[in-house]
């Protein structure tokens, strides 16, 4: 009998998670770092048009481009003259549940089909389970989520708990778990006696599925100014949303378009910690998953993952979680747009910055999602505040994640922090190096670690 | 209370023990548990909260575990209104009215 102990199922992982992709790995996996990641993309056989008809089919995509001009008035108030980028929001929030995710479910799915599989599993904390459990049941595969929910007291943010009834409306079997990465123990256990499909986030699939929205983002800008945006906002956890979009926008021809990851600062709380659980109050979107990913993607349920940040970001900035709250009510109060918290990430990013580019400029914020019971920021703080948080208006700067959330007293507070991106792509370059024998670190690692990060050959090889 | 086969309920399994879980942890996840929930219809003829029972999930699945809830409450809500974020609110609206629209 197959032994089910974590060590045993842990050491089956590699030959669980190939059984459930019916993707074949094996060529990406010949060198301990590189690989040749367009031939990975290319195991999607569809070109964008094709993507684009799988997901119509399954009613996911060509949401609304929404000008926010109330926010770009203000904006332009508190911008030095001549200054206020118009800022635009791609309303994601109105695919069938509730979020992009569901672009990367539906092509996911669709493979999942054709593959011949008759369920599917993933392991995710949110919005993607939704997603994943609502194009299942429209295909008519089973479901069932993995989710991390609670802390050992039995208690689970109301954000997690909506995500993982959206789960259950759409016919999903769940299993929620208390904090801890061994999730993955569960998930593998799952995969193995079911022998259903991992719908992972992060397979050539799943980011392919991304692709559509940033090419609609042209087309509707293109339409709206008669141009491709200056800026495209994508707030980062895993990497898949910013992989998947720019490109998108590249395969659209937005070469110029400046490609922009926003997380907000969870600094000092521990992602794996029972107490810290509770005391973040985004569950996603957070630095706790975009700095980690950005850094070194291949941490994650898939051999190689196909959402590698540093490919493509140009900037990524980091927002506090009194202004992410702050500029949710004001999307609400000044645009009458009630909307989930990962996009407003991007909208506070893309605030704070709108006054540091010329009025003549664009920034598109690349999505929104629903906002059911427990998403709000009344649901959110609520909760923190129950729990012993302290929310007062002041100086954001000063906010303590797990402590306090400060909201910001003016909005001329809201401000953009740069994350050192040289740090990150220096981290990954010397993770990969030790990776290899030194005999092997030759010019074709040079070329593929220039490319994993964009630094110059120069900048590679001075590290190597 | 007693549940009778057919309630939907909730069951409660512990999956690692604290000595299983890995030593990477932070110390106050490895003093506790990994711990799961699941929902489904009962199984068992009858039972009372505490008792190891049989569901069957909503994919058909059939599990075992204690039984802890018989339809559980969502219980998550809206909270109340956070009067610092109202204020916010009502001073960006104030502050909208000194521009001037553009055309």
């Amino acid at each position: 009998m197959t032994k089910t102990d974590y060590a045993s199922v842990m050491a089956r992982k590699g030959d669980i998670m190939l059984s459930s992709l019916g993707i074949d790995y094996g060529p990406f996996m010949a060198h301990p770092v590189m690989f040749d990641y367009e031939a990975l993309m290319g195991l999607v056989p569809y070109d964008i048009e094709q993507i684009r008809q799988v997901q119509a089919s399954a009613g996911v995509g060509r949401t609304a481009m929404i000008e926010l001009r109330q926010i770009t008035r203000l904006a332009r108030k508190l911008a030095p003259k001549g200054k206020g980028a118009r800022i635009f929001v791609k309303d994601e929030a109105a695919n069938p549940s509730g979020s992009y995710k569901a672009r990367r479910a539906a092509l996911s799915l669709h493979h999942a089909e054709q593959a011949g599989f008759k369920g599917v599993v993933t392991a995710t904390s949110g919005n993607y389970g939704a997603a994943v459990a609502s194009q299942a049941a429209r295909r008519g595969l089973d479901c069932v989520v993995v989710q991390e929910v609670f802390d050992s007291h039995g208690i689970g943010q109301p954000e997690i708990l909506e995500k993982g009834r959206a789960c259950e409306i759409y016919g999903a079997e769940v299993a929620q778990l208390s904090v801890g990465p061994e999730l993955f123990y569960s998930f593998l256990r799952v995969l193995e006696e079911t022998g259903f499909f991992n719908a992972s986030l992060y397979t050539p699939f799943a980011i392919a599925g991304v692709e559509p929205l940033g090419f609609e983002i042209v087309e509707q800008m293109q339409e709206a100014t008669g141009a491709a945006p200056d800026v495209v906002i994508c707030t980062h956890a895993g990497g898949g949303n910013l992989t998947g979009t720019a490109r998108g926008l590249r395969k659209a021809g937005a070469d110029q378009t400046r490609i922009i990851g926003a997380s907000v600062d969870l600094t000092g709380l521990h992602m794996a910690s029972d107490t810290d659980f509770n005391r973040k109050h985004f569950t996603t979107g957070h630095t706790g998953f975009g700095i980690p990913f950005a850094g070194w993607p291949d941490r994650t349920d898939v051999p190689r993952n196909a959402a590698r940040v540093l490919r493509y970001m140009d900037r990524y900035l980091l927002l506090k979680q009194g202004e992410v709250f702050y500029m949710t009510e004001a999307l609400a109060r000044l645009e009458g747009l009630e909307r989930g918290p990962a996009g407003n990430v991007s909208l506070a990013a893309a605030f704070a910055l709108s006054q540091q580019m010329d009025a003549d400029q664009t920034i598109v914020v690349q999505e929104t999602e629903y906002a059911g019971a427990g998403k709000q920021p009344s649901a959110q703080l609520s909760f923190a505040r129950d729990r012993g948080i302290e929310i007062f208006r002041g100086d954001c700067e000063a906010e303590k994640p797990g402590q306090n959330v400060i909201i910001p007293d003016k909005p001329e507070r809201l401000r953009v922090r740069d994350v050192d991106m040289n740090k990150l792509r220096r981290g990954l370059v010397k993770k990969a190096v030790a990776m290899v024998k030194p005999a092997d670190r030759d010019d074709r690692l040079l070329e593929f670690l220039a490319e994993e990060t964009r630094l110059s050959h120069a900048e590679v090889s001075a590290l190597i | 209370m007693t549940s009778l086969a057919g309630n939907w309920v909730q069951i409660h399994n512990i999956v690692l023990a604290p000595e299983e879980r890995p030593n990477t942890l932070p110390a106050e996840t490895r003093a506790v548990p990994l711990e799961m929930r699941v929902k489904g219809w009962q199984v068992t003829d009858s039972a009372e909260i505490g008792d190891q029972v049989s569901i069957r999930t909503v994919l058909g699945r059939e599990q075992t575990g204690k039984l802890i809830a018989v339809n559980p409450e969502y219980g998550h809500d809206f909270g109340r209104v956070i009067p610092e974020l109202l204020a916010a609110g009502d001073e960006l609206v104030a502050m909208m009215r000194d521009i001037p629209k553009e055309r």
